[in-house]
């Protein structure tokens, strides 16, 4: 098992070389100058100059791309031009954040997603299951960032439940503060678990093993908890999976609506300012956490399943 | 008195094409003790039969809309609520699927699944339903049965699973076993060893088992009695050796004669000309008239004959063909 972790692991540096190769070419096609933002406008001419040089931007592309390739096998993945420190200090301080809000969205959306997926199934296609369908459709459409201020509007200004954002000290008090950002991020999430859910408990009802499960006497709660839903939710795994890594680059709009100090923030500013190495950094790194979920969703999946063997 | 005795059961299914009713009309008694074949073509309605007597019908939307089916001792089955009757299922009525493949499930340790039933119907321990379970791998004759307890079912062959499978039902020592098919996945030798496996159950507790099968040399070597069904009916039922050796309805004759190798009752069936009915609108009268060679206009007017005694045949051979003298078929 570890071995082919390490394995898997190995197999992943040629598409991690690609991503630094993509992450890097795009931003040479980002209009703007990272010096002149660095600077500001009342720079000189030669100060600019000295910046450039210090910052290696003068260097010709491919020796550019070199050094941002040593950065990231250093381990800083660049120095950050406006916050004069290593990126990978930066997200240090920042990814705490964004974990807990990956984590706790999803696991909102199973709580939420669970209950309804098996009353849809069990009720498929008669009342329950349309009205719950179309709720879930609501939320879908539902943009974040208006949900967002729905539940701002309600939860924080009107009930005085959870504050309006930012974040404090402790786990306890800063899970408190994430849960109205992880709340809305857990929503949509929750909708497509729900229909992705219901669709396996709806094959696996009709499974013959089922059938066995009943011919033995077993009763309607026990068939479910024991057969249906343990087999559809390990077939549901690998969504659940994808949805997770999506939601670690889908916290950009929550983290600058809430004010928490995450990546996704860091992101859109740096963004802002034109640091180039932040952004490089970032995306490097974002797809080595994306590229991570999905070890761990495979490695979940074979311990889940008995018939699947990583490889 | 007969264990089960089913009185004009009658199913529906529900499809995209309309409700075809699978079973209709369909009357058998089935004695302690015995073994009891049901043989006809693909689609005529056995696995329905059978499903009703517990009502197992996977995922389709089935519905038994008439008749009985009296358990001696537990009441009419159909007419149960549905708590109840999962008390009688694995207890009192068990049942073999026909494929070992998929009846296990996959993520489930076996010893598990054995233990499940047990634990379901008696107020025994973990430990207790574990060495239970342990007894019924060996009792179907499952090599090193301990090593097999925490295997999943992938790890093991199509036959020892479908011992698994036997295993569970015997579980509860039921009175009736109702196997559907229980050897059509497995290869030849293995099918021999299943077959031996039920009758010895039989012979051992006296255990009833209801049979389904295309094979008719199956029927011969393990049946007592047997049911012929054609398109949702019985038309023709009794010992297997007044059925099989002095055959009353044309179709039972059409089914033997169509055997390959005169007296060579060990293959399977094969098809006879035409096809069966559809079940969604059958014809008039005979279901078989449209393809019997003997039909006559009365037999293709009013309701489906019902099952009636030949004079001078055994009490318990029915048949439901109308014609008085049926003649043997055109060689
Ligand atoms: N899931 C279902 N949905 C709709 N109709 C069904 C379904 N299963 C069975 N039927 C109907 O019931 C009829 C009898 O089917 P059944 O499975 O009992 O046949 P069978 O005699 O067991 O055939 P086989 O030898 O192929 O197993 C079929 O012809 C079909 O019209
Ligand atoms: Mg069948």
């Amino acid at each position: 098992m570890i071995q082919v972790i390490f394995k898997r692991l190995l197999m992943l540096v040629p598409v991690l070389i690609g991503i630094t190769l993509i992450g890097f070419l795009l931003l040479q096609v980002m209009p703007g100058d990272a010096a002149e933002r660095a600077m500001g406008t009342r720079a000189s001419a030669e100060e600019l100059a000295d910046m450039r040089r210090l910052w290696g931007l003068d260097l010709p592309i491919w020796q550019q791309y070199l050094l941002f390739l040593r950065d990231c096998l250093t381990g800083s993945f660049g120095v950050s031009i406006f916050h004069k420190k290593a990126v990978i200090a930066l997200v240090g301080e920042r990814l705490p954040f964004t974990l807990a809000i990956v984590a706790l969205s999803t696991l909102i959306a199973l709580v939420i997603a669970l209950p309804f997926a098996s009353l849809a199934a069990m009720r498929r296609d008669r009342p329950a299951d349309h009205v719950i369908r179309q709720a879930f459709v609501v939320l879908i459409a539902m943009p974040p960032f208006w949900l967002s201020y729905v539940l701002i509007l309600w939860l924080s200004l009107t009930l005085g439940w959870f504050p309006t954002g930012g974040v404090g000290q402790g786990l306890a008090e800063n899970l408190h503060r994430l849960f109205l950002p992880s709340l809305v991020v857990g929503l949509s999430t929750a909708a497509l678990i729900q229909q992705t859910l219901r669709a396996a408990l709806i094959d696996t009802m009709k499974a013959d093993y089922v059938d066995t499960a009943r011919a033995k006497g077993l009763r309607r709660h026990e068939i479910f908890l024991r057969h249906i839903l343990p087999n559809s939710l390990i077939s549901t795994i690998s969504i659940i999976g994808v949805r997770v890594s999506w939601i670690i680059g889908g916290t950009v709009v929550v983290e600058k609506i809430f004010s928490v100090p995450g990546l996704g923030s860091l992101l859109i500013d740096a963004i802002v300012s034109r640091d180039l190495p932040v952004i490089r950094g970032l995306t490097v790194f974002f797809a080595i956490m994306v590229v991570i979920v999905n070890l761990i969703t495979d490695i979940l999946y074979a311990l889940a399943d008995p018939r699947v063997r990583l490889e | 008195m007969s264990l089960l005795s089913i009185r004009n059961l009658q199913t529906e299914f529900r499809g995209p094409a309309g409700i075809a009713r699978a079973v209709d009309g369909v009357s058998f008694d089935v004695n302690p003790g015995e073994i009891f074949g049901i043989v006809g073509e693909s689609g005529c309605g056995k696995s329905a039969t059978c499903r009703s007597i517990l009502r197992l019908f996977a995922g389709a939307t089935a519905r038994i809309v008439g008749g009985e089916v009296i358990l001696d001792g537990s009441g009419d089955l159909a007419a149960m609520r549905e708590a109840d009757l999962a008390r009688v299922r694995g207890r009192d009525v068990a049942f073999i699927f026909q494929d070992p493949l998929t009846a296990l499930n996959p993520t489930m340790r076996i010893g598990k699944q054995v233990a499940e039933i047990i634990r379901r119907h008696r107020q025994v321990s973990r430990s207790a339903a574990r060495a239970a379970a342990l007894e019924l791998l060996r009792d179907v004759h499952i090599p090193s049965p301990e090593r097999r307890l925490d295997a999943y079912p992938h790890e093991l062959s199509g036959g020892l699973r479908q011992r698994v499978v036997i295993a569970m039902a015997l579980a509860l020592a039921p009175r009736l076993i109702i196997a559907d098919e229980p050897t059509t996945a497995l290869d030849v030798t293995v099918q021999d060893q299943i077959l031996r496996l039920l009758k010895e159950r039989r012979d051992r507790n006296g255990t009833s088992i209801i049979f389904i099968t295309h094979d008719l040399g199956v029927v011969s070597q393990v049946c007592d009695r047997m049911a012929v069904m054609y398109a949702g009916r019985v038309v023709e039922t009794g010992t297997v050796r007044d059925v099989l050796d002095r055959p009353s309805h044309p179709y039972t004759r059409a089914l033997l004669d169509a055997l390959p190798g005169q007296g060579g009752r060990d293959r399977d069936l094969v098809p006879i000309e035409g096809s069966p009915p559809g079940l969604i609108a059958p014809p008039p009268g005979c279901r078989f008239a449209p393809r019997c060679p003997f039909a006559g206009p009365a037999c293709t007017q009013g309701m489906a004959p019902p099952l009636h005694p030949r004079p001078g045949a055994t009490a318990d051979h029915l048949d439901a063909c109308i014609l008085t003298e049926v003649p043997h078929a055109p060689a």
